[in-house]
């Protein structure tokens, strides 16, 4: 680094008021801290000087530290965010910081929770059915035909937008009926799936994501787009699609009138 | 064991949300310091004074036509209370039984189109349910069934109304080419009320279009674009619109009320429209 | 302490990466109960970093492409040292790897006609990386975990349980790996969560825990490339492969501070970027070395016609391997030609239009402007060489993975040695996760069925409790060493020590290496080594950063002395690893690698012992290459490298 640069780090210097939630599922509370941030540094940078000079203990989620991996996952000042995508000069000295773990899921202590209400969504949604008869390298699909589901495996598993959400958040009850955004999108994107074989192997998606994975609980209030570091337009690409799909098979009055005039038969 | 997928073993104690006993405890609903609830003031005083003035409007039954214009609060219109229009669209489907305001037949279906609308649901859930207020905000409902339940469940026809909104959007587009008359019913003539249907129409059409449903009819429900190269743009064009259904729903919002209000003024002789020729 | 948890499967695989994940996988499929363990949560693994994308010779855009051609440009990039049968079988197998992926659900960007696009990068001679946009490594990782959950949803079927034949155990730590005699029989672990310790027993064990970045202070790699696998594999007894090859990656990110060191993925500059000094000269064409003059465009206007007609002309400078690359940007900003924080520019902004680069290179677009404010749209990026990548690693068989001297030990992808040489091309990391992931999954699993039932491995309760104890040891540390001159000193801090670790090895053991200074940091490792001992940490065993950190640093401090010594040892420049008292290229060295092994085969470590150390080399030589892949190369391009006896074989 030259002497220049580091003349500009010197004067960007300045001591922030932090106050982060430490404690576990006893109970805690929001601690201060004043710590040193530098020009150009981000939350992250913050929370990681004050393990190193301050806090030894404080548990903490990351891995990347690009926005790509999605581990540190929190919420800055109230709203959930990637801590190592929140630049620190969104906010003004002055300003007190107000860190605390996800408030959706049950927390294991200091900032980190228990994701795993995540990893029981994700299993509970069907695998992708691969297309009988068709080799490895004789896929054939086209560009404008994967974009779709190209956009929803964007996804970082940051889990925000299942933080975010009120069905879940605001309602403990609702998290066994409820997918949460993440994997209602997991189950549009293996819909939009050009060669996926679901359908023909007696799987209907499209009706499984309102009967099984509470698609009728989203209002749509878009709260899970907002938080999306990745800016998935979760709502308008997946959530309302599915719905839409989903009135295709089960509120359409010409397909209902047709399966019953079918059925009469039987 | 640390799987990461052990069901939650913990019961939930009275309180649910935020203040669950497995959460972290943190007693304020929310730690937001930005003014979060200014949006959805904003969303709710909007809707609010469109309602007042719409009920107001649609209830009066007076003022609604003034050669060469029709209010489009009452076009179609469908009783045989109607003021007659030359060349307009009044038709007397529900003949003489109907003694309320014509205005309650037609406006069931774009109040039902924007009801039922995506963004809608989210402006007036947000803005008066509080569910939730903002993002991150503790909603104050103890229980919460969204769309599965009647009578939400029944947002799923959105489609319908959209099908029925087209048609009356190309009433309004009719009524829109009616008023390039002047007050004698002679074509060719163009007033500042024009200008305003023009606007208008103009703005309900991109709101009809960019909807939510439309983007599936048109292009959406197919699982491969590459064999309906047709509707794969179409699809694309609509999706344009659709990022601006925002935008366009409020729009088109304040126009149909200020194309209304014109007409008002104008048949209630508070204002001549201008001619231009 | 004999109150642990145990639990028997028949494979474990440590780490969850792209080759883990991979080995896993066979594992299951051929049958094997298998559990996978990892440090972060499952589906966070360093994999998902990878931008590029996957080098298989598909021969979807240029038909000219196979195996061989791929098989010769890794060993040019290795420089020959790689070992060539490992080379060999990944330009082999990596097409049905990808293939694979796509039954699995996997969505690569398409070429026209429907197959999967393959784009240039640097050292490939022809447009070979598999790759969705600049997210390739997220894809695969996601369609991998996807893959284990769509097996585990198999076994719910079947038994009712997810769990019951494949198992992942997250934000766990490996800190033993545990033997019966001379065999593997399980691994001694925690929990991050809880800090509970627990063992699994099973008769083979796959190492997949990638690199060792976090030795150095500038890196690409996140928390968990503390060089864990690399420790676990020595302390058992089995020897690193050339570990003086670390892999800088000419193009880091090197400003805003905090960010310094994340990747700048080079498909910037495969899809156009040049990198220019700060006169605004692109200086890369005064760098091009004499082993690749002819494949090298030699002007501007020849390179950047390259974009549009590979055929007939050739590539810029800018796509040289990494390590050319690295080395040139480090020349120009010591000659006083970098950018204003240390680096060079690499630009887009003048070379393709807003919209382009937004589409092509979506999260450098949004990496850039939401980590630095910089528009990359607008202006250059500032970029310098960053620790990515550690070519060396555990010595494997090239067919099974397994490591040499453990049986039932078996290594896959970064944290396995040979397969890159001396240097690593862009793209052929994670095809070599996959081949080799599935590799080390099959051969466990085999290795695994002969080992069930009665000729189970078993672990006695001392080598449980000396691993308890060892791990235990921070919470109890000693401010000073007995007899001490200075009693009561208070116990070192475990993110110093980290610290002085990282700026050691970055100044001392980094691009450009000097033996005065190796020396030093060897001098230097012995003295934290002491200083380690005694790291405390605070609080309790609850997910405590800096009690995990303070067992980390012993995997840390022992690959750092391997990188060292045999840096020290390797008296002359070949990719990673360059000399300036040794400035050339020796061929003589080529058939030479160098073993690392624990000095003290008794476990005891002498880790207060700073002039012994904790390594001692070996020097071995490589199994010619055999006959009909040598014939692969013109007999112009074996001169340069291949000593004179091995080409008279």
């Amino acid at each position: 680094m030259t002497n220049a640069a580091a003349g500009q780090q010197q004067s960007a210097k300045y001591v922030a008021n932090f106050r982060v939630w430490r404690g576990s599922s006893e109970g805690g509370e929001l601690e201060d801290f004043k710590v040193a941030v530098n020009e150009g540094e981000v939350v992250l940078d913050i929370i990681h000087r004050l393990q190193a000079t301050q806090a030894p203990d404080l548990a903490v989620r990351w891995n990347c530290k690009a926005g790509k991996c999605g581990s540190c996952s929190a919420e800055v000042n109230g709203r959930p965010r990637l801590m190592c995508m929140t630049r620190m000069s969104t906010f003004t000295p002055s300003d007190t910081i107000t860190v605390t773990p996800l408030r959706a899921f049950p927390v294991v202590r200091d900032l980190v929770t228990d994701v795993s209400f995540n990893y029981q969504k994700a299993r509970e949604v069907p695998a992708f059915v691969p297309p009988e008869g068709v080799a490895p390298g004789e896929y054939r699909m086209q560009q404008v035909d994967v974009e779709r589901s190209q956009e929803f495996r964007k996804c970082i598993e940051c889990f925000l937008c299942q933080d975010t959400c009120h069905v879940v958040r605001d309602h403990e009850e609702n998290k066994t009926a409820f997918a949460g955004p993440r994997f209602l999108m997991r189950v549009a994107e293996l819909d939009m799936h050009p060669l996926d074989a679901a359908a023909e192997s007696g799987l209907d998606r499209k009706r499984t994501a309102q009967e099984e994975h509470g698609l009728g609980y989203c209002n749509i209030t878009k709260c899970c787009t907002e938080v999306c570091p990745e800016h998935i337009k979760i709502t308008d690409n997946a959530l309302i699609p599915l719905k839409e799909r989903a009135v295709d098979r089960k509120y359409d009055p010409l397909v209902w009138l047709g399966n019953k005039i079918r059925r009469r038969p039987e | 064991m640390a799987t990461g997928t052990d069901p939650a073993a913990r019961t939930a104690g009275t309180e649910t949300g935020v203040h669950s006993p497995t959460r972290a405890r943190i007693a304020a609903r929310h730690l937001r310091t930005d003014r979060w609830w200014l949006a959805p003031a904003i969303t709710a005083a909007g809707l609010l004074a469109f309602v007042v003035y719409s009920t107001w409007r649609a209830f009066s039954n007076a003022h609604y036509y003034a050669a060469p214009y029709v209010s489009p609060f009452y076009s179609p219109c469908l009783a045989e209370n109607c003021i007659p229009m030359k060349g307009g669209p009044n038709w007397e489907i529900f003949g003489s039984w109907w003694g309320l305001s014509p205005a309650l037949l037609i406006l069931i279906f774009p109040l039902g189109f924007r009801l039922t609308c995506y963004y809608y649901r989210k402006a007036y859930y947000r803005g008066f349910w509080a569910s939730p207020p903002a993002c991150a905000v503790a909603e104050p409902h103890k229980k919460y069934s969204g769309e599965t339940r009647f009578p939400l469940v029944l947002q799923n026809i959105h489609r319908y109304f959209f099908y029925a909104a087209v048609p009356v959007a190309g009433i309004l587009t009719y009524d829109t080419v009616l008023s390039f008359r002047d007050e004698n019913y002679a074509w060719g003539h163009m007033g500042l009320g024009t200008l305003v249907f023009l606007v208008n129409i103009a703005l309900i059409w991109a709101y009809t279009f960019s909807c939510h449903s439309c983007r599936h009819i048109i292009g959406g429900r197919l699982k491969h674009f590459s064999k309906h190269p047709v509707r794969y743009r179409l699809w694309g064009w609509v999706g344009k619109l659709n990022d601006r259904h925002m935008a366009t729903a409020w729009a088109s919002l304040i126009s149909v009320a200020l194309a209304d209000f014109y007409v008002y003024l104008v048949a209630s002789g508070a204002f001549e429209d201008p001619r231009f020729f | 302490m004999t109150q642990l948890e145990r639990q028997e499967w028949d494979v474990v695989v440590v780490g969850a990466g792209g080759a883990g994940l991979r080995a896993a996988i066979e594992a299951r499929e051929q049958g094997a109960r298998t559990a996978v363990i990892c440090k972060s949560l499952f589906g966070k693994a360093h994999t998902v970093m990878a931008e590029g994308g996957i080098a298989a010779s598909m021969g979807n855009v240029n038909s000219g492409d196979n195996w061989q051609v791929h098989f010769r440009d890794t060993m040019r990039g290795g420089k020959f040292l790689n070992q060539w049968r490992m080379a060999e079988l990944h330009a082999r197998e990596a097409p049905d790897r990808v293939w694979e992926l796509e039954t699995w659900g996997a969505l690569f960007d398409r070429t026209a006609d429907g197959r999967i696009s393959q784009r240039n990068f640097g050292g490939h001679e022809y447009p070979r990386l598999a790759h969705v946009g600049d997210r390739t490594g997220l894809e695969l990782i996601r369609t991998l975990q996807q893959k284990i959950v769509q097996l585990q949803q198999e076994d719910f079927k079947q038994s009712g349980d997810y769990e019951s034949r494949l198992k992942v155990f997250q934000e766990c730590t490996v800190t033993r790996v545990l033997k019966d005699g001379e065999r593997v029989a399980g691994t001694f672990c925690y929990e991050r969560e809880s800090g509970r310790f627990f063992v699994l027993e099973a008769p083979s064990v796959v190492l997949a825990t990638g690199g060792i970045g976090k030795s150095f202070k500038v890196t690409s790699n996140s928390w968990e490339y503390t060089g864990d696998g690399h420790a676990l594999a020595l302390l058992a007894g089995a020897p690193l492969l050339n570990m003086e090859f670390v892999q800088f990656h000419p193009t880091g990110m090197v400003w805003p501070p905090s960010v310094k060191g994340i990747l700048v993925t080079e498909s910037v500059r495969g899809d156009g970027g040049v990198l220019r000094n700060s006169d605004g000269k692109r200086f890369m064409f005064d760098y091009v070395p004499d082993v690749f003059k002819e494949k090298y465009a030699e002007s501007e206007e020849e390179g950047d016609r390259w974009y549009e007609d590979p055929d007939h002309n050739r590539r810029p400078p800018e796509l040289l391997p990494r390590d050319e690359v690295a080395r040139a940007i480090n020349s120009e900003v010591k000659a006083g030609r970098g950018s204003p924080h240390g680096g060079v520019y690499l630009d887009v902004s003048t070379r393709m239009p807003a919209e382009t680069i937004r589409r092509r290179l979506p999260s450098m677009y949004h990496q850039f402007k939401e980590l630095a404010d910089v528009d990359i749209t607008a202006e250059a990026m500032e970029v310098g060489p960053t620790c990515h990548y550690v070519m060396g690693g555990i010595a494997v068989d090239s067919d099974t993975a397994a490591t040499r001297g453990v049986p039932g030990l078996f290594a896959a992808g970064e944290v396995a040695g040979g397969m890159h040489g001396s240097n690593r091309l862009g793209g052929n990391s994670l095809s070599d996760l996959l081949v080799f992931g599935r590799r080390a999954g099959l051969h466990a699993s085999q290795h695994a069925a002969e080992h069930l039932g009665v000729s189970r491995p078993v672990i006695d309760e001392t080598q449980i409790d000396a691993a308890a104890a060892e791990a235990l040891r921070p919470f109890s540390a000693e401010g000073s060493e007995p007899g001490a001159q200075e009693p009561g000193r208070p116990p070192e801090n475990p993110y110093t020590l980290h610290q002085e670790l990282q700026q050691t090895m970055n100044d001392l053991v980094g691009i450009i290496r000097r033996e005065g200074e190796m020396e030093q940091a060897l001098e230097k490792l012995a003295e934290l080594r002491v200083r380690a001992r005694r790291a405390g940490v605070e609080g309790h065993r609850q997910f405590n950063p800096g009690w995990h950190l303070a067992l980390d640093l012993r995997n840390m401090l022992l690959v750092s002395e391997c990188i060292a010594r045999a840096a020290l040892e390797r008296t002359e420049s070949r990719g990673g690893h360059t000399r300036e008292d040794f400035p050339a290229m020796d061929r003589a060295w080529r058939p030479v690698n160098l073993l690392c092994r624990p000095a003290d085969p008794t476990g005891g470590l002498a880790a207060t012992d700073p002039v012994r150390g904790q390594i001692e080399l070996v020097t071995t030589t490589t199994e010619p290459i055999r006959p009909d892949l040598l014939a692969l190369f013109e007999k112009e391009e074996l001169v340069k490298y291949l000593a004179e006896e091995e080409l008279y074989e």
